[in-house]
């Protein structure tokens, strides 16, 4: 959980104990589970075809928000559904039935594209960390400055809040996120931080500056936000 | 919505949200509850206010929901 939210915001998960396989997971896992063999060799070759299937429908879809492209693209979805089917092959006895096995299974595929387009995006980066385009700050939150005198002191009491009351940390993370447009698993990866952290940082950020921005009468709703 | 709501938006902070860490070990059971027609957001409200506030975890749920649902 990010520090700082509701620590009873915690994710409940069913008792495997009172699950029931449905009938394609339990083949799934007998198949894969089999001691060697022809059969399970089948089986990991079908399982391998179809998360590579998904690997490339996935960065397909994501290829519009990615600087990577091509070959590199294919490389990322091959490399995807290999690492996920090593995964999925490792924690096979860890698979608790919660979900159906696919679903299970694709979430692995799912994740190392994230995480691998995250990476490969620091080859041939549209943004430098650490640019500080500020100027383009209007269009990052939607805020046209010329349009009312009051998006201008918003801009402003924004840019005021992250350079006076954010820590060195939270400033570097915010500007890169949300000043520069940076993908966030891409910062992730640059940083050597999981995603979660990231997450906290512009969570806490963000809080800080709505606080400021209702203190200033920007905003008259106090929010979700626990005080 | 004006620029004021829609800036509103997305610095409101939910108490509910669980993280990245937390979504994501249980995102198959909520695409699942999801496709299978049940309320996977009243199950569970942390992974929901979450998928609403995080751009790479909504990223990675629909990328999901998509292949779950081209089988």
């Amino acid at each position: 959980m990010a520090a700082g939210m509701s620590t009873v915001a915690v994710v409940e998960r069913a008792d495997p104990a009172q699950r029931e396989l449905d009938a394609e997971s339990a083949d799934w896992l007998r198949r894969l589970s089999a001691r060697g063999g022809v059969g399970r060799q089948e089986a990991e070759g079908e399982l391998h075809a179809r998360l590579l299937r998904i690997a490339l429908a996935e960065v397909s879809r994501r290829s519009g928000s990615t600087p990577v492209t091509g070959p590199e693209l294919t490389d990322v979805a091959h490399q995807a559904a290999n690492d996920a089917m090593l995964a999925i092959l490792a924690k096979l006895a860890g698979f608790r039935g919660e979900s159906r096995f696919m679903t299970w299974a694709y979430r692995f595929v799912i994740l190392e594209v994230s995480g691998k387009l995250g990476r490969h995006y620091w080859r041939n980066p549209p943004v430098t960390l650490g640019a500080g385009q500020w100027e383009r700050l209007p269009d990052r939150l939607a805020i046209d400055p010329e349009q009312h005198a009051e998006s201008a002191a918003v801009l402003a009491e924004v840019r005021r809040v992250v350079e006076d009351e954010l820590t060195t940390h939270q400033r570097r993370i915010f500007v890169a996120i949300v000043v520069d447009g940076i993908p966030l698993d891409a910062l992730a990866t640059r940083l050597g931080l999981q995603r979660n952290a990231i997450y906290k940082v512009i969570f806490d950020a963000r809080r800080k500056i709505r606080r400021a921005l209702v203190a200033k009468g920007h905003l008259d709703d106090p929010g979700l936000e626990q005080p | 919505m004006s620029e004021l709501e829609r800036l509103d938006r997305f610095l409101r902070t939910d108490p509910r949200d669980v993280g990245c860490e937390e979504a994501m070990a249980v995102l198959h059971i909520y695409v699942d509850l999801t496709v299978t027609g049940g309320d996977a957001a009243e199950h569970y409200p942390g992974v929901a206010a979450h998928l609403m506030a995080c751009g790479p975890c909504s990223e990675d749920f629909t990328g999901l929901l998509m292949a779950v649902s081209s089988d």
